[in-house]
């Protein structure tokens, strides 16, 4: 055997079994978040010190039932162990399983086994034996299924067991013994799977034969060797067959197995369960429940993140002025202080409410509720051609679309998925906020109505359910004119409640949050600096500006700082972005729009928010001063030179409302769709149908208003 | 021939052996085998899906699943 001084641990278990509690409790703020080579899924690694100055590298792979995956997550499982006997591969599998599941547990643990790569069992949850009413002979146990067990209770403090999965690891390690525990081919048919091995006997039976179940092939396959399986992979007939009787024996030899090492006490099963689901999957109560829950959700998300938005907000807004006086004049400070600076904040100011909602959703999960809440969903979801299971990416695509679209990969059905996909960013996102703020505050007037609604929180609201409204409108019609075939198959486990770990939600809201600040932050981040380039530069004319206003102002008695405010507004004007503002004039002219809100349409491509700061420095108010009541100001005195009135009158407003409700802004999002679709086809779908639905809308909206 | 869609909440029955062939893998692994218990739990409003309990794992399945799976009621 050689040395090694660090070896490969991978962690795999069925969801709900506190696999990712052990990964935690191993690893501790030793992880991060990588990618699989090729895919988009998240892998998360970590590292620990098995004994003296050998390491171990853990990773923890996504919850799944069973080796054959049915959702891109487990995909990267099949991947991961069929890629055996290369570099990366684990030396030692660690099969995590829940105490009260063991026997369904023991299907994946049985699968990993036959895959012939060391294994060790850790069955979780232990503390709980007693009140259930469960003994298991362990001795005998590990004798049966000829592995290391170890019985474990990471949710218990102090936690049991983890110091002995060390040691399995380190011993099944050492050992390096690895027998299959079903012997499947023999059971099934033996000459069709010695005919199988033929092939190429290297391989294990089991690995050949997930080969050609799963129609996945390991890099080192040779080319004729792939064809020989693929012959084998056509026969679908067997196949099918093949895999239910397999998977009948597996569970004969479980229970074989655990009829002399387990013993459960049924009358001790949980009732705390039984008592509520009576409530939360009730066909009136669970509904209210939920809907009071959510309500009660957004409500935090608005009371809890303002604050730390508004310092964010502030401390860029001073960092940028700092940077631009302190810094020698030039390209490189316009740069940093205009276009990165103004960029980051734009990214950063998002945490707060995506970290809110990610803790919220992370609790509702870790719980077990969220479970309840997928199957009282799932009906009504399906009749817009979703799934129970798209209720969570439509909550979470009012913090933010980006991790909304992410949070779409456990949906099983692949046209379920799409249009989930592609209806979430209608959801009132957070970017959205700032541009309804301004806009309602010039607007609406600030009155009650029937004395306790306030008419401006009023508009809001609807604005919300407009996006909630046409998302689900959107769904209907995809769901209607998709031609493709739903070949899913819906299936939930229904955990037992439990507290949830704070360990467990604490490390899943900061990946979640830097899943997003890494992957939106970089898109976000470019956009800005070449929103800033655009900005920034232009033809002759542009060059000129400063030497022209100043020739002009030059016998008018005019502060510095008016005269710089004057100058930037006329560099804006006379930039590329400024050209391209005014040659979509004529389009925009039919909303109610001029040039100058056609160059902050544009700017909203960063991120929609920059709507407000791009007028804001098109009406040149003071660049270090985002104080909403001056832009607010100065663009409720905006006059239309054509009519002689207000720009920001009701018919533009309501015009501007429904395009940003509507319209497809966000860059970022888009990149995120292609990634998860794989091809530019449904984010350019996305972009044109959404685009034309908001000019239209906003056009109906302008011309029948004014 | 009745099926886990046919069950009454609360009610317990067995998964036919005949069925054998008409239960989705995922479903197969997930412990729904021929000769299991099953218990229907709780159903959604519309009768789909269906919260049931089979052979200890606790599951929702949709109605269209459910009504292929046959089952014998226990006595």
């Amino acid at each position: 055997m050689s040395y090694k001084k660090t070896i490969n641990v991978a962690l795999i278990g069925n969801p709900n079994t506190g696999k990712t509690s052990l990964f935690n409790e191993l690893t501790g703020l030793n992880q991060k978040v990588g990618n699989y080579p090729g895919v988009t899924v998240d892998k998360k690694e970590g590292q620990v010190k098995l004994q003296g100055n050998l390491k171990a590298i853990i990773t923890d792979l996504p919850g799944t039932y069973s080796i054959n995956p049915t959702s891109l997550d487990e995909t990267i499982v099949l991947k991961t162990l069929l890629n055996s006997k290369t570099e990366k591969t684990p030396d030692v599998i660690v099969v995590v399983a829940d105490v009260e599941n063991l026997k369904r547990n023991l299907l994946l643990f049985s699968q990993v086994k036959d895959l012939e790569i060391p294994t060790v069992l850790a069955i979780n949850m232990a503390d709980q034996m007693k009140r259930k009413g469960i003994t298991i002979d362990l001795k005998l146990l590990q004798k049966e299924l000829s592995n290391e067990v170890v019985l474990l209770s990471v949710r218990k403090e102090p936690e049991l067991g983890v110091e002995e999965v060390k040691k399995a690891i380190l011993k099944t390690y050492n050992s390096a013994k690895a027998f299959p525990l079903c012997n499947v081919n023999n059971r099934i048919d033996p000459a069709y799977f010695d005919r199988l091995k033929e092939i190429n006997p290297k391989y294990s039976i089991y690995e050949l034969w997930l080969m050609i179940t799963q129609n996945s092939f390991p890099d080192k396959i040779s080319e004729d060797e792939k064809k020989a399986l693929i012959t084998f992979k056509n026969d679908s007939k067997n196949l099918k067959k093949y895999q239910h009787k397999e998977t009948i024996y597996r569970y004969q030899k479980i229970n074989e197995i655990l009829k002399k090492t387990y013993l459960a006490d049924r009358s001790k099963a949980s009732d705390l369960r039984a008592k509520l689901d009576n409530v939360f999957t009730h066909k009136i109560f669970g509904y209210i429940l939920f809907f009071t829950l959510l309500l009660l959700i957004f409500q935090s998300i608005f009371d809890w993140a303002s604050l730390p938005m508004d310092f964010i907000d502030t401390l860029f807004a001073k960092l940028s002025s700092y940077v631009n006086k302190t810094m020698s004049p030039g390209v490189l400070n316009n740069l940093i202080s205009e276009g990165i600076i103004p960029g980051v904040g734009g990214i950063i100011i998002f945490i707060p409410q995506i970290a809110i909602l990610f803790l919220f959703v992370s609790l509702l999960e870790e719980t077990g509720y969220m479970s309840r809440v997928v199957f009282l969903m799932d009906k009504i979801m399906r009749r817009f051609g979703m799934s129970g299971k798209s209720v969570i990416p439509l909550i979470s695509g009012t913090a933010c679309a980006i991790p909304a679209v992410m949070a779409t990969r456990n949906i099983s059905g692949w046209k379920e998925r799409l249009i989930t996909i592609l209806v979430t960013p209608f959801t009132t996102c957070s970017a959205r906020l700032p541009v309804y703020a301004i806009i309602i505050a010039l607007i609406i007037p600030e009155k009650k109505i029937f004395g306790i609604l306030n008419l401006q929180g009023l508009t809001l609201l609807s604005l919300y359910i407009l996006g909630f409204a046409t998302a689900i409108i959107a769904a209907v019609i995809l769901h209607k004119t998709l031609k493709i075939k739903n070949t899913s198959f819906f299936v939930v486990e229904m955990p037992d409640y439990k507290l949830p770990s704070l360990k467990n939600v604490f490390f899943d809201v900061i990946e979640k949050t830097k899943a997003f600040v890494f992957g939106a932050g970089k898109i976000i981040l470019s956009i800005s600096i070449v929103l800033w380039f655009l900005a920034s530069n232009g033809p002759q004319a542009f060059t000129e500006v400063e030497k022209n206003i100043k020739e002009k102002t030059i016998s008018q008695e005019i502060s510095e700082v008016k005269l710089n405010q004057m100058i930037a507004s006329a560099k804006l004007e006379n930039s590329y972005i400024g050209i391209m503002g005014k040659s979509i004039e004529p389009l925009i002219k039919p909303l109610g729009y001029d040039w100058k809100i056609g160059i902050a349409l544009i700017s909203s491509f960063a991120a929609r928010e920059v709507f407000v700061g791009t007028l804001a420095t098109i009406y040149s108010v003071e660049s270090d001063d985002d104080d909403i009541t001056t832009i607010k100001q100065r663009m409720n005195s905006e006059i239309n030179l054509e009519t002689n009135s207000k720009r920001f009158n009701f018919p533009v407003g309501m015009s501007l409302l429904v395009f940003y409700a509507f319209a497809m802004q966000c860059m970022a999002t888009l990149a995120i769709v292609k990634r998860e679709t794989k091809s530019w086809k449904w984010p350019l779908i996305q972009f044109v149908g959404m685009g034309v639905l908001a000019y239209i809308c906003s056009f109906i909206v302008f011309q029948t208003l004014s | 021939m009745s099926t886990i869609a046919s069950l009454h909440i609360g009610e317990l029955a067995y998964i036919s052996e005949e069925s054998l062939n008409e239960i989705p893998l995922k479903l197969l692994e997930m412990g729904c085998l021929p000769g299991a218990e099953v218990e229907l739990i709780q159903l959604a409003p519309l009768n789909d899906p269906l919260y049931i309990c089979v052979n200890g794992s606790h599951l929702a399945i949709r109605k269209e699943t459910a009504s292929k799976i046959q089952i014998i009621k226990a006595q």
